[in-house]
This record gives C-alpha cells, sequence and structure tokens, in this order.
C-alpha cells in the first residue's frame, strides 16, 4: 500500500502532539493510585504511631517476601516456568526451623541468635538439595515438551510438598515461642518501635540480597545464569552446560526460600502446611508487578505487598480488611498483567510480558 | 525418536534391552501375528501382577495386623495389577474390529443407564471395596460433566485455566440465588439476630414462583424451575466467561493461568464474605445458602405422563435414581455438544491454536474470538453442572470451591487424556469416585492389613500431586489419549534444542504406529 502524503507530513507533528496525549489506562491509573494515597493519608492523620508500626512490620514481612520472589523471578527469568512448587518449599523450610528450633533445644529458653546461622545453613542445604531434585526429577525430562506440560507437573509437586508438610507436621499450625526472636524495641521513630526482631530480619535479608546481585552480576555461575535465560541454544554453542546452569539456579531460588523458611518461622512464629502456597502466590504476585525477571523490581513489589497486606490488615478507616486480603492482592495481579504485565521495573516485550 | 519424553522412553529402552538379551527385539515383536503379542503382553502382564502380589504378601507378613485374610490380599494386588496393565494396553479405537465398535458403545450404555439397579448388588471390589451408590453416581456425573466442559478450555484450546472452579461456583450460586427463599426478607445476615431486631439493614423481600415444586406458599424468595435454571446458569457464567476472558485471554499460557487461578480465589472470597456487602446478604456468607429447591417437573405434567416425570425429585421414593438419570441425560448433552463443537470450524480453530498460536492466526483465525468462545463455552458446562449439583445437594457453600477442586477437575482431564472426551470422562468418574468413597475405602483396607493409622482422604491433595506428576512424566497424553494430541506430544511443537540432543541406538527403535 503506498503511503499516502498526509502521514508523511504528520510524523514531523507527531512528537509534539504525543506529549500531551494521555490514555484511559493512564488516567484510571492515576485515580486509582490518588485513592490509595487519600487512604493511606487519611489513616497516618489518624493515627501515625499505629501507621509507622505498620509500616515497619510490612516492611519486614516484605523483605521476607522478596527472598520467595526472587526465586520465582529466577526461575522464571531462566526457564519461563512459573515454578508453583516454589511456596512449598518455603513453607518446608518454615518447617525445618521449627523443626531445629527444637532440636537444638531452644524451645523453652536459650539465645536464639547464636543459632540463627547454621539454622539458615542447615535450612538452605535442605530446601536448595530439595528445590534442585525438584528440577531433575520432575522438570528437565519436560524440558522440550509442550509448556504447559512442567507447569502442570509443578501444581502437581506443589501439592505433592504439602502433603509431605501435612504428614510431617499435621494439619494444625506448627508454632514457636512468639518470643523466639526478642521483640522489645530498639529505638523510636517517633511513637512507632522498630523492635529486635524486625531488625534481625533486615540484617539477614539485606546482605543476602547484596550476595545474590554479586551472585548474578560478577560471578562467572551468574554470567551464566544470564546468558542462558537469554538464549539456551547460544549459550549452549558458548560452552556452557545449560542443564548444570538450570541446576545451580534452582540451588539458589531453594537457598533463598530456606532463608525466607527460617525467617518467617522465626518472625511470624508459625507455619502450617498451606503456608506456602498462599504466601507463595503473594510473592508471585510482587514478582509480578516488579517485573518478572528482574530482580530488584522483585524487592520492590515485594516490600509493596507486604506493606499493602499489613496496612489492610491493621488499618482501621476505609479499609476492607484481612478478610478480603487475597481479594486485594489478586486484583492487583491481575490488573498488573491486564494493563502492564512487563510489571513496574520491566521492559516492555513483544510478547507482551 | 518416538517419544520425547526421556523417562518414559529410557523405561521403554530399558524393558526392550531387557527383553533383548532373551533375542526377542522389537522387531521380532512386531512381526509375530497380533493375537501372539497379546498374549505376549498378558503374560507379561499376569508376571508383574504375581511379582506385585508376592511383595504385599510379604509385606503384609511383615507388618500385617491381626485377623486379615492373606488370600484377599492376593486376589486384589493381582486384580488391581490387571487393571492396571490393562489401562496400559488400551488397543488404539481404529484397530478395533468393527462389531466391538457397535457393541462396546451400547453396552457402556446400558451399564450406565442400569447403573441404579446393579451397584447395590455386584461383588466388593477388592482394596476399592463397594461398588459406588447411586448418590456417588450423581456426585461423578456432576464431575464428568465439569472434566468435560473444561476439557474445551485446557484440551482443545490448550489454555489453562486453574480457576475453572470459579464458574462452578457461579453456576451453584445461580440456582441458589433462582431457587431459595435467600431474598424472602427474613434472614438477619448477622448471625445471633432475628429479623426484627437486625442491626443492618435487610432485603426487601421478595416472592415470585416460575414453576417451582413443593414450595409452601408463602415462603417468599425467588422460585424458579430447575430446567430454567440449568440455561440460565449455564449462559450467565458464559457471560462471565468471557467478562473474565477479554481482558486476560491475550496474556501467554502461564500468565493466563495465574490470573484464572486468581479469579478461581477472588470468586469463592466473595462468596465467603458476601454475607454483609454493605449490610446486604448476597450469599449467605460461610454458612452458605440452603435449601435449595428441589428440581421436578410439577404434578401436571407428573400427571399426565402416568409418573414416568416424577413431581419432585427430593419427594420422589426412588429420589437418588431420578436425580442419577437426570444427570446422565445432562452428561450425554454435555458429551454431544463437546464432540459437535470439537469437530466444527470453532473446534479446528481451536486445535489450530493449541498447536500453534501463530501459525493459526496467521491462517486468518481470529484469535481472541476463539479463545474467548473457548472460555464462554467450557464455562457454559460448568455452570450447569454447578446448577445441577447445587439443586442436588439442596445447599451451596463457599468451602466447596476452593482452589484444590479446580487442580482436582485439571486432574481429571490430565489423567483421562487431555483432548479426548472419553479418556477425560473415565478420569472423571474415576478420580471423583475415588474422592468420594475409594480413597476412604482403600484407607480402610490398608488400615486393616498393615495394621497402620493413616487417614488416607486427608492426603488426596499429594495423591492427585502423584497421579499430575507421573501422568505427565511417564504418559503425557493421558490413560485414553486423543490421537491428534498423542501426535503433538511425540513430535512436539517445535525444534529439538541443541544441548538435549542424544544419541539413540537405532537396533532399539520402535515404529510409533505398532508400539
Amino acid at each position: 500500500m503506498p503511503l499516502p502524503v498526509a502521514t508523511q507530513t504528520s510524523v514531523d507533528a507527531l512528537p509534539q502532539r504525543r506529549r500531551f496525549r494521555v490514555s484511559p489506562v493512564q488516567v484510571l491509573a492515576c485515580v486509582f493510585v490518588g485513592l490509595i494515597v487519600f487512604w493511606l493519608g487519611a489513616n497516618l492523620i489518624d493515627d501515625p504511631t499505629h501507621f509507622l508500626d505498620l509500616f515497619l512490620v510490612g516492611l519486614t514481612i516484605g523483605m521476607v517476601y522478596a527472598l520467595i520472589a526472587l526465586g520465582y523471578s529466577l526461575v522464571y527469568g531462566i526457564l519461563e516456568l512459573i515454578n508453583f512448587a516454589h511456596g512449598d518449599v518455603f513453607m518446608l523450610g518454615g518447617m525445618m526451623t521449627v523443626t531445629l528450633v527444637g532440636a537444638f533445644g531452644l524451645g523453652a529458653s536459650g539465645n536464639v541468635l547464636l543459632w540463627i546461622v547454621p539454622m539458615l545453613v542447615i535450612t538452605a542445604a535442605f530446601t536448595g538439595i530439595m528445590n534442585t531434585t525438584i528440577e531433575t526429577v520432575a522438570y528437565r525430562p519436560l524440558r522440550n515438551a509442550p509448556r504447559l506440560a512442567p507447569l502442570i507437573t509443578a501444581i502437581g509437586i506443589s501439592f505433592i510438598l504439602q502433603t509431605v508438610g501435612l504428614v510431617w507436621k499435621g494439619p494444625a499450625p506448627v508454632s514457636i515461642r512468639d518470643d523466639i526472636l526478642p521483640n522489645s524495641e530498639i529505638f523510636h521513630i517517633g511513637k512507632a518501635d522498630m523492635t529486635w526482631n524486625q531488625l534481625i530480619v533486615f540484617v539477614v535479608t539485606i546482605p543476602t540480597l547484596l550476595a545474590l546481585v554479586w551472585l548474578v552480576q560478577r560471578t562467572k555461575s551468574g554470567k551464566a545464569m544470564r546468558a542462558v535465560a537469554q538464549d539456551k541454544d547460544a549459550a549452549a554453542m558458548m560452552g556452557i552446560d545449560v542443564n548444570r546452569t538450570i541446576s545451580f539456579t534452582f540451588l539458589t531460588a531453594g537457598c533463598l526460600a530456606g532463608f525466607a523458611g527460617v525467617l518467617y518461622a522465626l518472625f511470624a512464629t508459625n507455619v502450617q502446611f498451606d503456608t506456602g502456597f498462599r504466601l507463595g502466590l503473594f510473592a508471585f504476585t510482587a514478582a509480578v508487578i516488579g517485573g518478572i525477571g528482574n530482580l530488584p523490581g522483585a524487592v520492590l513489589g515485594a516490600i509493596l505487598i507486604g506493606l499493602i497486606e499489613n496496612f489492610n490488615d491493621g488499618l482501621t478507616r476505609f479499609t476492607p480488611g484481612s478478610d478480603w486480603k487475597s481479594t486485594i492482592i489478586f486484583v492487583i495481579l491481575i490488573l498488573t498483567l491486564v494493563f502492564r504485565p512487563e510489571g513496574l521495573l520491566g521492559e516492555r516485550t513483544p510478547e507482551g510480558g | 525418536m518416538p517419544g520425547r519424553f526421556h523417562l518414559g522412553s529410557e523405561v521403554s529402552s530399558a524393558w526392550w534391552r531387557f527383553l533383548s538379551t532373551f533375542g526377542l527385539t522389537p522387531k521380532r515383536f512386531h512381526t509375530l501375528p497380533g493375537w501372539q503379542q497379546r498374549l505376549g503382553k498378558l503374560a507379561v502382564g499376569g508376571v508383574i501382577a504375581f511379582l506385585i502380589a508376592i511383595f504385599v504378601n510379604v509385606l503384609e507378613a511383615s507388618f500385617g495386623a491381626t485377623g486379615s485374610t492373606s488370600i484377599f490380599t492376593f486376589d486384589s494386588t493381582a486384580y488391581l495389577a490387571f487393571l492396571v496393565l490393562g489401562l496400559i494396553y488400551v488397543p488404539e479405537w481404529s484397530k478395533v474390529p468393527l462389531i466391538g465398535k457397535i457393541a462396546i458403545p451400547l453396552s457402556a450404555l446400558a451399564l450406565a443407564i442400569t447403573f441404579p439397579y446393579w451397584a447395590g448388588h455386584m461383588f466388593t471390589i477388592p482394596i476399592f471395596g463397594e461398588f459406588p451408590s447411586t448418590e456417588t453416581g450423581v456426585v461423578m456425573l456432576v464431575f464428568v460433566m465439569m472434566a468435560v466442559g473444561l476439557n474445551i478450555v485446557v484440551g482443545y484450546a490448550g489454555l489453562l485455566d486453574l480457576g475453572y472452579v470459579a464458574f462452578y461456583a457461579m453456576g451453584a450460586y445461580t440456582a441458589a440465588w433462582l431457587a431459595s427463599t435467600q431474598f424472602a426478607g427474613a434472614k438477619c445476615p448477622k448471625p445471633g439476630f432475628g429479623i426484627d431486631n437486625c442491626p443492618v439493614a435487610t432485603v426487601p423481600a421478595v416472592d415470585f414462583n416460575l414453576g417451582g415444586v413443593g414450595i409452601t406458599p408463602g415462603i417468599g424468595g425467588i422460585h424458579v424451575s430447575i430446567w430454567l435454571i440449568l440455561a440460565a446458569a449455564g449462559l450467565l457464567t458464559a457471560l462471565i466467561g468471557v467478562v473474565i476472558g477479554l481482558p486476560t485471554l491475550r496474556l501467554r499460557g502461564d500468565y493466563l493461568a495465574i490470573v484464572t487461578l486468581g479469579f478461581g480465589e477472588i470468586l469463592p472470597q466473595i462468596a465467603r464474605n458476601g454475607n454483609d456487602l454493605g449490610g446486604f446478604n448476597l450469599t449467605g456468607g460461610p454458612q452458605g445458602i440452603t435449601p435449595v429447591d428441589s428440581p421436578g417437573f410439577g404434578n401436571n405434567l407428573s400427571n399426565w405422563t402416568g409418573g414416568f416425570l416424577p413431581a419432585n425429585y427430593l419427594t420422589s421414593p426412588n429420589s437418588a435414581r431420578v436425580f442419577y438419570w437426570t444427570a446422565l441425560a445432562l452428561v450425554g448433552f454435555t458429551v454431544f455438544c463437546s464432540i459437535r463443537l470439537r469437530d466444527s470450524r470453532l473446534g479446528r480453530a481451536w486445535i489450530a491454536i493449541r498447536e500453534d498460536e501463530v501459525a493459526a492466526s496467521a491462517m486468518g483465525i481470529p484469535l481472541m474470538r476463539t479463545k474467548t468462545w473457548a472460555y464462554a463455552c467450557g464455562a457454559f458446562f460448568g455452570g450447569i453442572a454447578g446448577a445441577y449439583f447445587a439443586a442436588f445437594k439442596s445447599s451451596t457453600f463457599p468451602q466447596d470451591f476452593y482452589f484444590n477442586i479446580s487442580v482436582f477437575i485439571l486432574c481429571m482431564v490430565i489423567l483421562g487424556g487431555m483432548g479426548n472426551v472419553w479418556g477425560v470422562m473415565l478420569g472423571a468418574a474415576f478420580l471423583t469416585y475415588l474422592n468420594q468413597e475409594g480413597l476412604a475405602n482403600t484407607g480402610a483396607w490398608l488400615n486393616l492389613h498393615f495394621g497402620t493409622h493413616v487417614d488416607v482422604p486427608e492426603y488426596s491433595g499429594g495423591i492427585y500431586g502423584v497421579i499430575i506428576v507421573l501422568v505427565m512424566l511417564l504418559r503425557p497424553q493421558g490413560l485414553l489419549p486423543s490421537a491428534r494430541r498423542k501426535r503433538e506430544l511425540e513430535l512436539g511443537t517445535h525444534d529439538e534444542y541443541l544441548y538435549d540432543v542424544e544419541t539413540h541406538d537405532e537396533s532399539l527403535y520402535v515404529e510409533p504406529s505398532e508400539a
């Protein structure tokens, strides 16, 4: 079709006109953000102390979600597979922590701080090896199968792991002493308390995140991971052992899930066999919000989800309450996928995310 | 190289390696006459069954509880092994002789229709226990209907729907809204309050009757005939399917799965919290809506047909049988529609999209419209099944619609064979039976014979998980594969990756058509 002359001239005028064009989606997004700001503002004015307390708890939980979300993001980045079983690996990490608390004799008393490093190491080894085994046994044979096959298998594995948790610890939530981490305050921000258990979570998660960035950006394995994520065939031609790199990614994701399991179990002090499935979906939402496959995005999304969850549970004015928690988080997920499938920090791909 | 699924092909090549040491190479085996091949397979099945039986007997001798009969154990394990092997060696339909092609469907239909008469008088199946009761038969048929509906979405169009239970819930709640006293205005949404001292505003009373049967006059609420409700529920859920589908269907396969999962979580939560939506009691909350009116044809039709059509199902003397036959008729309708849809222009478009979306689009298939139709059709049958189930149970509760039900239905489709209606029906009937009676019976059997104290139904989730994983790894085409799907899975939908190319022993080559 010959190009009409009129179009040719309007091309020059286009950049100036486009600057003022606002799509209805952007208007809706602005209204939505405005409503959220109004909601948060009203609550902040209402009870600033409570608001700040919730903010700190939300931030802490968000950091734990970040560790899980990174696992989803890493695996999705490399295999384009939503690893439904990841949340349940995290749950089994939490169960392992509960067992270790008993094994180290911390149930009655004792200084948990001394034991937190061995606990992290043992749990991370446990979940890392489990995640790698799952990959080898269940996902690797399906590498060339139609896309839905590994996804369906992942759901099956998720149910199996939930049942493992059920057999291991029973249907009721298993809890540990709620002062296993000291929860006295360290310092005040206004009237809100920054407590020790929140600080411990930050002290563990922030170096872990930095170490992950170093692993992915600076090491040879990280380079291999990025190469495989971009193009498996080209990576294989460059001499990268693709299967081994994928296993390594699952190991890393599993270790992160193990860290998250320890921190969640110690911070929330109870774990149930279906905790992993629920929180796994929240963490997956976080990964999608940030832009799946994008590591800083996963952390940002996780913190947002942690904050939203805690504000929704705890705030009083204009708040739906915890009855609607999943609805809110899944509505956010659906809106993100529909209107911005590349996430907040992701790049738009031709396939539309 | 046949079979792209490495675990399965590894097992089969190991097996042939083993047989080759006795001089039985695949080539020799396949040149034997058909009856000898079949005899050989049966003999192998018998040997494996025998070994399993001995294994179980040894186990039982080690752990066995007192008072168990070991002969029974032997029988039952052999029976089970034969059943499993029978399923593995299902002959291809095209190779069944003509007389079988006529006789098998007719006898299956006759067995299904007469099921309420013979099931109660049959022998006890080893391990699984009694034959399912007629009530369980109704539940099985409802799930068959849902699985056939989901098969349209997952099996034909290749769209993974993890929130199918949302459609089921919509159908059930439609039935409950249109055939109960929910909107009679006589209930207070807050528990512990009467209508007089209710702290929140209640709905104005509605009193509407359109063909409802067995209604006490003046009871209030909406009472519509079940036959209208079935149609209404189907159409409404199809509409919901379109509404959910339109924004989400442009997403890629695995994102679509997540979005449907989201809807599958949101709808039950709305149902659970829906007893106080700004003071309006929509769903009855955790208490659900109960009772839902009984299906029935009313006194006039019943008298006119001489009692052939029952006036009211619940008060009918053979209530369970009437429910069963109605469900069977609905299943027949669903299967008929499903097969006609599959062979229609639309159905071929679905299959084309499943096999290669880009190529289908290039051939002029409108992707969005075709996918939305798949959603609407799948949702339609889910809605009908949900509405009928609510009428059968005479209640609707939010806990009937959790995520595990979605996975349960998906498991039926996968086990039976994605895309093949008959396989899906088999898978649905078997798994629903397991869920309703089978697992409890099996658990009781295990506990009796091995002295364990395991509550097997509690672990049903894990059992479905194991079924899903094993089927995906060992027999991804399902128990009764559709011919097209099987080829697709064997030949794959995209190029072989460089790093996974393996060398294969040509002497082990088995012709796909003969294997």
